[in-house]
Protein backbone atom coordinates (compact mmCIF):
# COMPACT_ATOMS: atom_id res chain seq x y z
CA UNK A 1 0.00 0.00 0.00
CA UNK A 2 1.44 3.38 -0.99
CA UNK A 3 1.62 6.35 1.35
CA UNK A 4 -1.32 8.01 -0.43
CA UNK A 5 -3.45 4.89 -0.21
CA UNK A 6 -2.57 4.55 3.49
CA UNK A 7 -3.52 8.15 4.14
CA UNK A 8 -6.85 7.64 2.37
CA UNK A 9 -7.43 4.45 4.34
CA UNK A 10 -6.77 6.01 7.75
CA UNK A 11 -8.91 9.05 6.89
CA UNK A 12 -11.74 6.86 5.58
CA UNK A 13 -12.45 3.19 6.30
CA UNK A 14 -10.11 2.97 9.31
CA UNK A 15 -11.76 5.99 10.90
CA UNK A 16 -15.16 4.43 10.26
CA UNK A 17 -14.10 1.21 11.98
CA UNK A 18 -12.59 3.09 14.92
CA UNK A 19 -15.65 5.34 15.29
CA UNK A 20 -17.99 2.33 15.17
CA UNK A 21 -16.07 0.41 17.86
CA UNK A 22 -15.60 3.55 19.99
CA UNK A 23 -19.26 4.60 20.04
CA UNK A 24 -20.75 1.11 20.08
CA UNK A 25 -18.54 0.11 23.00
CA UNK A 26 -19.25 3.26 25.00
CA UNK A 27 -23.01 3.10 24.50
CA UNK A 28 -23.19 -0.62 25.35
CA UNK A 29 -21.30 -0.08 28.58
CA UNK A 30 -23.28 2.97 29.65
CA UNK A 31 -26.64 1.33 28.88
CA UNK A 32 -25.55 -1.80 30.75
CA UNK A 33 -24.64 0.24 33.82
CA UNK A 34 -27.88 2.21 33.70
CA UNK A 35 -29.96 -0.96 33.35
CA UNK A 36 -28.46 -2.40 36.51
CA UNK A 37 -30.75 0.04 38.28
CA UNK A 38 -30.65 0.96 41.95
CA UNK A 39 -32.29 -0.79 44.82
CA UNK A 40 -35.38 1.02 45.99
CA UNK A 41 -34.57 3.10 49.04
CA UNK A 42 -37.33 2.56 51.59
CA UNK A 43 -36.11 5.23 53.94
CA UNK A 44 -37.88 8.59 53.91
CA UNK A 45 -36.10 11.17 51.74
CA UNK A 46 -34.48 14.03 53.65
CA UNK A 47 -33.38 15.90 50.57
CA UNK A 48 -33.29 15.79 46.79
CA UNK A 49 -31.32 12.92 45.29
CA UNK A 50 -31.25 14.59 41.85
CA UNK A 51 -30.00 17.92 43.18
CA UNK A 52 -27.33 16.20 45.24
CA UNK A 53 -26.28 14.06 42.30
CA UNK A 54 -26.00 16.94 39.87
CA UNK A 55 -24.12 19.08 42.38
CA UNK A 56 -21.58 16.38 43.11
CA UNK A 57 -20.95 15.78 39.38
CA UNK A 58 -19.32 19.20 39.33
CA UNK A 59 -18.23 19.79 42.91
CA UNK A 60 -15.91 16.77 42.84
CA UNK A 61 -13.90 18.50 40.13
CA UNK A 62 -12.52 20.82 42.78
CA UNK A 63 -10.03 18.90 44.90
CA UNK A 64 -10.61 19.24 48.61
CA UNK A 65 -7.84 20.50 50.83
CA UNK A 66 -7.01 17.08 52.27
CA UNK A 67 -6.52 15.48 48.88
CA UNK A 68 -4.51 18.44 47.71
CA UNK A 69 -2.20 18.19 50.72
CA UNK A 70 -1.77 14.45 50.45
CA UNK A 71 -1.21 14.20 46.71
CA UNK A 72 -0.40 17.61 45.33
CA UNK A 73 1.60 16.10 42.47
CA UNK A 74 -1.17 13.79 41.27
CA UNK A 75 -3.74 16.56 41.31
CA UNK A 76 -1.60 19.17 39.54
CA UNK A 77 0.01 16.87 36.95
CA UNK A 78 -3.34 15.14 36.38
CA UNK A 79 -5.15 18.41 35.78
CA UNK A 80 -2.38 19.73 33.55
CA UNK A 81 -2.36 16.76 31.21
CA UNK A 82 -6.16 16.44 31.11
CA UNK A 83 -6.68 20.11 30.30
CA UNK A 84 -3.74 20.06 27.90
CA UNK A 85 -5.15 17.03 26.12
CA UNK A 86 -8.54 18.72 25.73
CA UNK A 87 -6.99 21.94 24.46
CA UNK A 88 -4.90 20.10 21.87
CA UNK A 89 -7.80 17.88 20.84
CA UNK A 90 -10.58 20.45 20.66
CA UNK A 91 -8.92 23.81 20.04
CA UNK A 92 -6.44 23.05 17.23
CA UNK A 93 -7.80 24.43 13.95
CA UNK A 94 -7.36 21.26 11.81
CA UNK A 95 -9.07 19.18 14.53
CA UNK A 96 -12.03 21.55 14.65
CA UNK A 97 -12.38 21.08 10.89
CA UNK A 98 -12.71 17.34 11.52
CA UNK A 99 -15.43 17.82 14.15
CA UNK A 100 -17.18 20.32 11.92
CA UNK A 101 -17.16 17.87 9.04
CA UNK A 102 -18.67 15.10 11.18
CA UNK A 103 -21.06 17.03 13.42
CA UNK A 104 -21.68 20.27 11.53
CA UNK A 105 -20.74 22.23 14.66
CA UNK A 106 -17.74 24.55 14.68
CA UNK A 107 -16.06 26.73 17.26
CA UNK A 108 -13.11 29.15 17.32
CA UNK A 109 -9.60 27.72 17.48
CA UNK A 110 -6.76 28.82 19.72
CA UNK A 111 -3.74 30.35 17.94
CA UNK A 112 -1.57 27.47 16.74
CA UNK A 113 1.54 28.49 18.77
CA UNK A 114 -0.57 28.31 21.96
CA UNK A 115 -1.76 24.80 21.04
CA UNK A 116 1.82 23.91 20.19
CA UNK A 117 3.07 25.01 23.60
CA UNK A 118 0.17 23.22 25.29
CA UNK A 119 1.15 19.99 23.53
CA UNK A 120 4.66 20.29 24.97
CA UNK A 121 3.30 20.91 28.48
CA UNK A 122 0.91 17.95 28.08
CA UNK A 123 3.71 15.62 27.06
CA UNK A 124 5.85 16.76 30.01
CA UNK A 125 2.95 16.23 32.42
CA UNK A 126 2.23 12.78 30.99
CA UNK A 127 5.89 11.81 31.29
CA UNK A 128 5.89 13.12 34.86
CA UNK A 129 2.89 11.00 35.87
CA UNK A 130 4.59 7.93 34.38
CA UNK A 131 7.80 8.62 36.28
CA UNK A 132 5.76 9.16 39.43
CA UNK A 133 3.93 5.88 38.85
CA UNK A 134 7.23 4.05 38.47
CA UNK A 135 9.02 5.69 41.40
CA UNK A 136 6.23 5.70 43.97
CA UNK A 137 6.24 2.21 45.57
CA UNK A 138 2.49 2.21 46.27
CA UNK A 139 1.60 3.39 42.78
CA UNK A 140 3.94 0.86 41.22
CA UNK A 141 2.43 -1.92 43.32
CA UNK A 142 -1.08 -0.95 42.26
CA UNK A 143 -0.24 -0.60 38.57
CA UNK A 144 -1.20 -3.30 36.12
CA UNK A 145 -0.42 -3.76 32.44
CA UNK A 146 -3.56 -1.82 31.52
CA UNK A 147 -2.40 1.26 33.39
CA UNK A 148 0.73 1.44 31.25
CA UNK A 149 -1.27 0.64 28.10
CA UNK A 150 -3.74 3.49 28.60
CA UNK A 151 -0.85 5.83 29.38
CA UNK A 152 0.81 4.83 26.10
CA UNK A 153 -2.27 5.22 23.91
CA UNK A 154 -2.93 8.61 25.54
CA UNK A 155 0.53 10.07 24.95
CA UNK A 156 0.96 8.57 21.45
CA UNK A 157 -1.51 10.89 19.66
CA UNK A 158 0.08 13.92 21.35
CA UNK A 159 3.63 12.90 20.45
CA UNK A 160 2.80 11.86 16.88
CA UNK A 161 0.68 14.98 16.39
CA UNK A 162 3.56 17.13 17.59
CA UNK A 163 5.98 15.38 15.23
CA UNK A 164 3.51 15.62 12.34
CA UNK A 165 2.89 19.34 12.92
CA UNK A 166 6.61 20.11 13.08
CA UNK A 167 7.25 17.66 10.23
CA UNK A 168 10.19 16.12 12.06
CA UNK A 169 11.86 14.29 9.23
CA UNK A 170 12.36 10.90 10.92
CA UNK A 171 9.95 9.50 8.34
CA UNK A 172 8.34 11.40 5.44
CA UNK A 173 5.84 13.93 6.85
CA UNK A 174 2.78 12.35 5.14
CA UNK A 175 3.68 9.08 6.90
CA UNK A 176 3.78 11.03 10.18
CA UNK A 177 0.22 12.18 9.52
CA UNK A 178 -0.78 8.56 8.84
CA UNK A 179 0.86 7.42 12.10
CA UNK A 180 -0.81 10.26 14.00
CA UNK A 181 -4.29 9.38 12.74
CA UNK A 182 -3.64 5.68 13.38
CA UNK A 183 -2.59 6.43 16.95
CA UNK A 184 -5.88 8.28 17.53
CA UNK A 185 -7.78 5.35 16.04
CA UNK A 186 -5.93 2.99 18.38
CA UNK A 187 -7.00 5.17 21.30
CA UNK A 188 -10.62 5.08 20.09
CA UNK A 189 -10.61 1.30 19.62
CA UNK A 190 -9.29 0.39 23.07
CA UNK A 191 -11.17 3.20 24.83
CA UNK A 192 -14.42 1.35 25.69
CA UNK A 193 -12.63 -1.74 27.00
CA UNK A 194 -10.22 -0.05 29.41
CA UNK A 195 -10.07 2.44 32.25
CA UNK A 196 -10.30 5.16 29.64
CA UNK A 197 -14.08 4.69 30.03
CA UNK A 198 -13.68 6.85 33.14
CA UNK A 199 -14.16 9.83 30.84
CA UNK A 200 -17.86 8.93 30.86
CA UNK A 201 -18.40 6.70 33.91
CA UNK A 202 -16.75 9.27 36.16
CA UNK A 203 -19.80 11.50 35.95
CA UNK A 204 -22.18 8.57 36.50
CA UNK A 205 -20.27 7.50 39.61
CA UNK A 206 -20.25 11.04 40.94
CA UNK A 207 -23.97 11.33 40.31
CA UNK A 208 -24.73 8.12 42.22
CA UNK A 209 -22.55 9.19 45.14
CA UNK A 210 -24.12 12.62 45.22
CA UNK A 211 -27.63 11.20 44.87
CA UNK A 212 -27.16 8.82 47.82
CA UNK A 213 -25.92 11.68 49.98
CA UNK A 214 -28.59 14.07 48.69
CA UNK A 215 -31.35 11.60 49.55
CA UNK A 216 -30.05 11.47 53.08
CA UNK A 217 -29.90 15.24 53.16
CA UNK A 218 -26.17 15.47 53.64
CA UNK A 219 -23.40 17.00 51.59
CA UNK A 220 -21.15 14.68 49.67
CA UNK B 1 19.65 19.32 -38.27
CA UNK B 2 21.54 16.08 -38.74
CA UNK B 3 21.30 13.28 -36.25
CA UNK B 4 25.03 13.29 -35.68
CA UNK B 5 25.19 16.96 -34.74
CA UNK B 6 26.15 17.45 -31.10
CA UNK B 7 23.98 19.40 -28.71
CA UNK B 8 26.65 22.10 -28.38
CA UNK B 9 26.84 22.60 -32.13
CA UNK B 10 23.07 22.63 -32.47
CA UNK B 11 22.71 25.23 -29.75
CA UNK B 12 25.40 27.47 -31.23
CA UNK B 13 23.75 27.18 -34.61
CA UNK B 14 20.53 28.39 -33.01
CA UNK B 15 22.27 31.45 -31.58
CA UNK B 16 22.73 30.33 -27.98
CA UNK B 17 25.91 31.87 -26.59
CA UNK B 18 28.44 29.90 -24.58
CA UNK B 19 27.51 32.11 -21.62
CA UNK B 20 23.83 31.28 -21.99
CA UNK B 21 24.62 27.60 -22.28
CA UNK B 22 26.77 27.61 -19.13
CA UNK B 23 24.06 29.50 -17.28
CA UNK B 24 21.65 26.73 -18.15
CA UNK B 25 24.18 24.13 -17.00
CA UNK B 26 24.68 25.96 -13.68
CA UNK B 27 20.92 26.27 -13.16
CA UNK B 28 20.49 22.58 -13.92
CA UNK B 29 23.26 21.66 -11.47
CA UNK B 30 21.80 23.73 -8.65
CA UNK B 31 18.29 22.50 -9.40
CA UNK B 32 19.45 18.90 -9.22
CA UNK B 33 21.33 19.69 -5.99
CA UNK B 34 24.70 18.86 -7.57
CA UNK B 35 27.87 20.62 -6.40
CA UNK B 36 29.01 23.66 -8.48
CA UNK B 37 32.10 21.64 -9.48
CA UNK B 38 29.78 19.52 -11.60
CA UNK B 39 28.85 22.44 -13.89
CA UNK B 40 31.82 22.00 -16.27
CA UNK B 41 31.14 18.25 -16.36
CA UNK B 42 27.52 18.88 -17.28
CA UNK B 43 28.56 21.41 -19.90
CA UNK B 44 31.15 19.07 -21.39
CA UNK B 45 28.77 16.13 -21.44
CA UNK B 46 25.91 18.11 -22.96
CA UNK B 47 28.26 19.75 -25.46
CA UNK B 48 29.36 16.39 -26.77
CA UNK B 49 26.04 14.59 -26.45
CA UNK B 50 24.66 13.22 -29.69
CA UNK B 51 21.05 14.06 -30.05
CA UNK B 52 19.43 11.06 -28.44
CA UNK B 53 16.47 9.47 -30.16
CA UNK B 54 13.29 10.03 -28.22
CA UNK B 55 10.07 8.17 -28.88
CA UNK B 56 7.07 9.75 -27.25
CA UNK B 57 3.98 7.62 -26.81
CA UNK B 58 0.68 9.23 -25.88
CA UNK B 59 -1.97 6.92 -24.47
CA UNK B 60 -5.03 7.81 -22.36
CA UNK B 61 -4.10 11.45 -21.84
CA UNK B 62 -5.38 14.96 -22.49
CA UNK B 63 -2.25 16.34 -24.22
CA UNK B 64 -1.84 18.70 -21.28
CA UNK B 65 1.62 17.33 -20.61
CA UNK B 66 2.70 18.05 -24.18
CA UNK B 67 1.10 21.49 -23.96
CA UNK B 68 2.98 22.19 -20.76
CA UNK B 69 6.30 21.33 -22.36
CA UNK B 70 5.87 22.92 -25.75
CA UNK B 71 3.78 25.99 -25.04
CA UNK B 72 5.41 26.88 -21.77
CA UNK B 73 7.09 30.03 -23.10
CA UNK B 74 8.92 31.57 -26.02
CA UNK B 75 12.05 29.59 -26.84
CA UNK B 76 14.50 29.42 -23.99
CA UNK B 77 17.63 27.40 -23.57
CA UNK B 78 15.53 24.67 -22.01
CA UNK B 79 13.16 24.79 -24.93
CA UNK B 80 16.00 24.48 -27.38
CA UNK B 81 17.54 21.59 -25.53
CA UNK B 82 14.16 20.02 -25.86
CA UNK B 83 14.06 20.83 -29.58
CA UNK B 84 17.51 19.46 -29.93
CA UNK B 85 16.74 15.95 -28.93
CA UNK B 86 15.76 13.83 -31.86
CA UNK B 87 12.05 13.48 -31.26
CA UNK B 88 11.45 10.69 -33.72
CA UNK B 89 7.87 9.94 -32.84
CA UNK B 90 5.23 12.06 -31.15
CA UNK B 91 1.87 11.75 -32.77
CA UNK B 92 0.73 15.21 -31.72
CA UNK B 93 3.83 17.08 -32.81
CA UNK B 94 5.13 15.16 -35.80
CA UNK B 95 4.21 16.12 -39.34
CA UNK B 96 3.85 12.57 -40.53
CA UNK B 97 0.58 10.76 -40.02
CA UNK B 98 -0.84 7.30 -40.39
CA UNK B 99 1.46 4.66 -41.87
CA UNK B 100 4.35 7.12 -42.26
CA UNK B 101 4.22 8.01 -38.58
CA UNK B 102 4.29 4.39 -37.48
CA UNK B 103 7.13 3.74 -39.94
CA UNK B 104 9.11 6.55 -38.28
CA UNK B 105 8.64 4.91 -34.90
CA UNK B 106 9.69 1.51 -36.17
CA UNK B 107 12.72 2.98 -37.95
CA UNK B 108 13.83 4.87 -34.83
CA UNK B 109 13.44 1.73 -32.74
CA UNK B 110 15.49 -0.33 -35.12
CA UNK B 111 18.24 2.27 -35.62
CA UNK B 112 18.70 3.05 -31.94
CA UNK B 113 17.78 -0.27 -30.36
CA UNK B 114 18.82 -0.31 -26.73
CA UNK B 115 19.67 3.40 -26.76
CA UNK B 116 16.57 5.44 -27.30
CA UNK B 117 14.63 7.18 -24.56
CA UNK B 118 10.97 6.29 -24.36
CA UNK B 119 8.70 9.02 -23.05
CA UNK B 120 5.15 8.04 -22.19
CA UNK B 121 2.26 10.24 -21.26
CA UNK B 122 -1.16 8.84 -20.48
CA UNK B 123 -2.31 5.65 -18.79
CA UNK B 124 -2.79 2.26 -20.42
CA UNK B 125 -6.27 0.68 -20.44
CA UNK B 126 -6.33 -3.04 -19.67
CA UNK B 127 -10.13 -3.33 -19.54
CA UNK B 128 -10.40 -3.70 -23.32
CA UNK B 129 -7.62 -3.21 -25.87
CA UNK B 130 -10.05 -1.25 -28.01
CA UNK B 131 -10.51 1.52 -25.46
CA UNK B 132 -7.45 3.34 -26.79
CA UNK B 133 -5.55 2.49 -29.95
CA UNK B 134 -3.03 4.19 -32.21
CA UNK B 135 -2.99 3.06 -35.86
CA UNK B 136 -5.02 0.07 -34.77
CA UNK B 137 -2.42 -0.99 -32.19
CA UNK B 138 -3.58 -1.20 -28.59
CA UNK B 139 -1.77 0.98 -26.09
CA UNK B 140 -0.62 -2.05 -24.12
CA UNK B 141 1.01 -3.84 -27.05
CA UNK B 142 2.57 -0.62 -28.37
CA UNK B 143 4.10 0.09 -24.95
CA UNK B 144 5.42 -3.44 -24.45
CA UNK B 145 6.81 -3.48 -27.99
CA UNK B 146 8.46 -0.05 -27.83
CA UNK B 147 9.83 -0.53 -24.32
CA UNK B 148 11.90 -3.53 -25.40
CA UNK B 149 14.65 -1.42 -26.99
CA UNK B 150 14.49 1.57 -24.68
CA UNK B 151 17.49 2.59 -22.58
CA UNK B 152 15.16 4.20 -20.08
CA UNK B 153 11.52 5.18 -19.83
CA UNK B 154 10.30 8.55 -18.63
CA UNK B 155 6.68 8.50 -17.50
CA UNK B 156 5.56 12.09 -18.00
CA UNK B 157 2.49 13.18 -16.11
CA UNK B 158 0.52 11.51 -13.36
CA UNK B 159 -1.47 9.31 -15.78
CA UNK B 160 1.65 7.55 -17.08
CA UNK B 161 3.32 7.55 -13.67
CA UNK B 162 0.42 6.38 -11.47
CA UNK B 163 -2.68 5.98 -13.64
CA UNK B 164 -3.88 9.53 -12.96
CA UNK B 165 -7.39 10.62 -13.87
CA UNK B 166 -8.29 7.57 -16.02
CA UNK B 167 -7.32 5.42 -13.01
CA UNK B 168 -9.67 7.39 -10.71
CA UNK B 169 -12.48 5.44 -9.12
CA UNK B 170 -14.32 3.56 -10.62
CA UNK B 171 -11.57 3.28 -13.28
CA UNK B 172 -13.90 2.33 -16.17
CA UNK B 173 -11.08 1.48 -18.59
CA UNK B 174 -8.97 -0.54 -16.16
CA UNK B 175 -6.22 2.07 -16.54
CA UNK B 176 -2.75 1.28 -15.20
CA UNK B 177 0.58 3.10 -15.08
CA UNK B 178 3.70 2.33 -17.12
CA UNK B 179 5.44 0.84 -14.07
CA UNK B 180 2.51 -1.53 -13.59
CA UNK B 181 3.37 -3.13 -16.96
CA UNK B 182 7.12 -2.67 -17.39
CA UNK B 183 9.35 -4.19 -14.74
CA UNK B 184 12.70 -4.68 -16.46
CA UNK B 185 13.61 -1.13 -17.52
CA UNK B 186 14.68 1.91 -15.54
CA UNK B 187 11.58 4.11 -15.21
CA UNK B 188 11.66 7.73 -14.15
CA UNK B 189 8.30 9.07 -13.03
CA UNK B 190 7.77 12.77 -13.69
CA UNK B 191 4.26 13.17 -12.26
CA UNK B 192 2.17 16.29 -12.23
CA UNK B 193 -1.00 17.32 -13.97
CA UNK B 194 0.85 18.54 -15.95
CA UNK B 195 4.47 18.33 -14.75
CA UNK B 196 6.67 21.44 -14.66
CA UNK B 197 8.53 21.88 -18.02
CA UNK B 198 11.84 22.52 -16.23
CA UNK B 199 11.56 19.17 -14.49
CA UNK B 200 11.46 17.14 -17.68
CA UNK B 201 14.34 19.08 -19.28
CA UNK B 202 16.25 18.64 -16.03
CA UNK B 203 15.68 14.88 -16.10
CA UNK B 204 16.74 14.72 -19.76
CA UNK B 205 19.85 16.80 -19.02
CA UNK B 206 20.75 14.51 -16.16
CA UNK B 207 20.37 11.45 -18.36
CA UNK B 208 22.50 13.00 -21.12
CA UNK B 209 25.19 14.12 -18.67
CA UNK B 210 25.61 11.00 -16.60
CA UNK B 211 24.16 8.38 -18.91
CA UNK B 212 22.17 7.19 -15.92
CA UNK B 213 18.88 8.01 -14.30
CA UNK B 214 18.83 10.43 -11.37
CA UNK B 215 18.28 9.34 -7.78
CA UNK B 216 14.62 8.44 -7.31
CA UNK B 217 12.28 8.35 -4.33
CA UNK B 218 10.14 5.30 -3.49
CA UNK B 219 7.53 6.47 -5.99
CA UNK B 220 10.09 6.59 -8.78
CA UNK B 221 10.37 10.40 -8.85
CA UNK B 222 13.70 12.26 -9.15
CA UNK B 223 14.53 13.38 -5.62
CA UNK B 224 16.04 16.60 -6.92
CA UNK B 225 12.58 17.85 -7.88
CA UNK B 226 10.28 15.80 -5.68
CA UNK B 227 12.42 15.64 -2.55
CA UNK B 228 10.50 18.27 -0.59
CA UNK B 229 6.79 18.75 -0.08
CA UNK B 230 4.94 21.83 -1.30
CA UNK B 231 4.10 22.65 2.34
CA UNK B 232 7.74 22.63 3.41
CA UNK B 233 8.69 25.07 0.66
CA UNK B 234 5.52 27.15 0.64
CA UNK B 235 5.87 30.90 1.10
CA UNK B 236 2.52 30.81 2.97
CA UNK B 237 3.91 28.36 5.53
CA UNK B 238 4.42 31.02 8.25
CA UNK B 239 0.66 31.61 8.21
CA UNK B 240 0.03 27.90 8.73
CA UNK B 241 2.44 27.89 11.64
CA UNK B 242 0.67 30.87 13.19
CA UNK B 243 -2.77 29.37 12.57
CA UNK B 244 -3.87 32.12 10.17
CA UNK B 245 -6.14 30.58 7.54
CA UNK B 246 -8.31 31.82 4.70
CA UNK B 247 -11.81 30.51 5.44
CA UNK B 248 -13.25 31.25 2.00
CA UNK B 249 -11.83 32.31 -1.33
CA UNK B 250 -12.78 35.97 -0.86
CA UNK B 251 -12.50 36.72 2.83
CA UNK B 252 -9.93 38.98 4.49
CA UNK B 253 -7.59 36.03 5.06
CA UNK B 254 -7.63 35.14 1.37
CA UNK B 255 -6.89 38.76 0.46
CA UNK B 256 -4.03 38.87 2.95
CA UNK B 257 -2.55 35.71 1.45
CA UNK B 258 -3.03 33.47 4.48
CA UNK B 259 -2.67 29.68 4.46
CA UNK B 260 -5.14 27.72 2.29
CA UNK B 261 -5.20 24.59 4.49
CA UNK B 262 -8.87 25.00 5.41
CA UNK B 263 -9.78 25.34 1.73
CA UNK B 264 -8.39 21.88 1.08
CA UNK B 265 -4.71 22.49 0.29
CA UNK B 266 -2.88 19.19 -0.22
CA UNK B 267 0.55 20.85 0.08
CA UNK B 268 1.46 18.97 3.30
CA UNK B 269 1.25 15.59 1.54
CA UNK B 270 2.36 16.56 -1.96
CA UNK B 271 5.90 16.32 -3.29
CA UNK B 272 6.72 18.57 -6.24
CA UNK B 273 8.88 21.53 -7.20
CA UNK B 274 6.02 24.02 -7.80
CA UNK B 275 6.79 26.14 -4.74
CA UNK B 276 10.41 26.67 -5.79
CA UNK B 277 10.63 26.25 -9.57
CA UNK B 278 7.18 27.73 -10.13
CA UNK B 279 5.39 27.99 -13.48
CA UNK B 280 5.53 30.25 -16.52
CA UNK B 281 9.18 31.13 -16.22
CA UNK B 282 9.09 31.36 -12.46
CA UNK B 283 6.06 33.67 -12.38
CA UNK B 284 3.80 31.92 -9.94
CA UNK B 285 2.26 28.63 -8.86
CA UNK B 286 -1.30 27.66 -7.88
CA UNK B 287 -0.99 28.55 -4.18
CA UNK B 288 0.53 31.93 -5.07
CA UNK B 289 -2.48 32.48 -7.34
CA UNK B 290 -4.76 31.84 -4.35
CA UNK B 291 -5.82 28.27 -5.02
CA UNK B 292 -5.04 25.29 -2.79
CA UNK B 293 -2.67 22.60 -4.08
CA UNK B 294 -4.62 19.66 -5.54
CA UNK B 295 -1.78 17.21 -4.92
CA UNK B 296 -1.58 16.37 -8.63
CA UNK B 297 1.86 14.75 -8.45
CA UNK B 298 0.72 12.08 -6.00
CA UNK B 299 -0.89 8.72 -6.83
CA UNK B 300 -4.71 8.68 -6.60
CA UNK B 301 -4.88 12.46 -6.18
CA UNK B 302 -8.28 12.43 -7.88
CA UNK B 303 -9.69 10.14 -5.19
CA UNK B 304 -8.20 12.08 -2.27
CA UNK B 305 -11.56 12.88 -0.70
CA UNK B 306 -12.23 16.14 -2.54
CA UNK B 307 -10.06 19.04 -3.64
CA UNK B 308 -11.74 21.49 -1.26
CA UNK B 309 -11.87 19.20 1.74
CA UNK B 310 -9.17 19.92 4.33
CA UNK B 311 -6.61 17.18 4.93
CA UNK B 312 -7.77 16.68 8.50
CA UNK B 313 -11.33 15.95 7.38
CA UNK B 314 -12.42 12.32 6.96
CA UNK B 315 -12.91 10.97 3.47
CA UNK B 316 -15.97 8.88 4.41
CA UNK B 317 -19.31 9.75 5.98
CA UNK B 318 -18.39 9.35 9.65
CA UNK B 319 -21.64 10.90 10.92
CA UNK B 320 -23.65 8.05 9.41
CA UNK B 321 -21.26 5.50 10.92
CA UNK B 322 -21.68 7.25 14.28
CA UNK B 323 -25.49 7.12 14.12
CA UNK B 324 -25.46 3.41 13.26
CA UNK B 325 -22.90 2.67 15.96
CA UNK B 326 -24.89 4.49 18.66
CA UNK B 327 -28.10 2.74 17.55
CA UNK B 328 -26.48 -0.68 17.51
CA UNK B 329 -24.74 0.05 20.82
CA UNK B 330 -28.04 1.04 22.48
CA UNK B 331 -29.75 -2.11 21.19
CA UNK B 332 -26.88 -4.35 22.27
CA UNK B 333 -26.69 -2.59 25.63
CA UNK B 334 -30.41 -3.10 26.29
CA UNK B 335 -30.16 -6.76 25.30
CA UNK B 336 -27.14 -7.34 27.55
CA UNK B 337 -28.80 -5.39 30.37
CA UNK B 338 -31.96 -7.49 30.05
CA UNK B 339 -29.88 -10.65 30.16
CA UNK B 340 -28.16 -9.64 33.37
CA UNK B 341 -31.50 -8.67 34.90
CA UNK B 342 -32.94 -12.06 34.03
CA UNK B 343 -29.87 -13.68 35.54
CA UNK B 344 -30.33 -11.66 38.70
CA UNK B 345 -33.98 -12.72 38.93
CA UNK B 346 -33.11 -16.38 38.42
CA UNK B 347 -30.50 -16.11 41.15
CA UNK B 348 -33.03 -14.51 43.47
CA UNK B 349 -35.52 -17.31 42.79
CA UNK B 350 -32.97 -20.03 43.31
CA UNK B 351 -31.85 -18.44 46.52
CA UNK B 352 -32.82 -20.56 49.53
CA UNK B 353 -32.90 -19.03 52.93
CA UNK B 354 -30.98 -20.87 55.63
CA UNK B 355 -33.04 -21.54 58.74
CA UNK B 356 -31.99 -22.38 62.27
CA UNK B 357 -33.15 -25.95 61.58
CA UNK B 358 -30.81 -26.26 58.62
CA UNK B 359 -27.93 -25.16 60.73
CA UNK B 360 -28.77 -27.51 63.55
CA UNK B 361 -29.16 -30.44 61.11
CA UNK B 362 -25.78 -29.68 59.69
CA UNK B 363 -24.22 -29.61 63.18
Amino acid sequence: MSETELLLWVRGPALQIATAIFLLGIVVRIVEILMLGRKKNLAEARGSAVAGGLRTMFSRSIPDRGTLQRSMFNVVAGYVFHIGFFVVLFLFAPHILLFQDVTGVSWPALPTPVVDATAVVTMIALLAVLVHRLLNPVMRFLSRFQDYLVWLVTILPVVTGYLAFHRVDVVPPPTLIVVHILSVELLMVIFPFTKLMHAFTLFMARYYNGAIAGYKGVNS
Amino acid sequence: MSKDETLGAALRRQGISRRGFLKFCAATASMMALPPAMVPAIAAALEKARRPSVIWLSFQECTGCTESLTRSHSPTVEGLIFDTISLDYHHTLQAAAGTAAEAAREAAMEENFGEYILVVDGSIPLGNPGFSTIAGISNQSMLLDTAKGAAAIISVGTCAAYGGIPHASPNPTGAVSVSDLIKDKPIINVPGCPPIPMVITGVLAHFLTFGAIPELDELGRPKAFYGKSIHDRCYRRPFYDKGLFAETFDDEGAKKGWCLYKLGCKGPTTYNACATTKWNEGTSFPIEAGHPCLGCSEPDFWDGGGFYKALSMPTEDIARTAVYAVGAGAAAGVALGAMSRAKKKRAEKAHKKVTIDDLEKGG
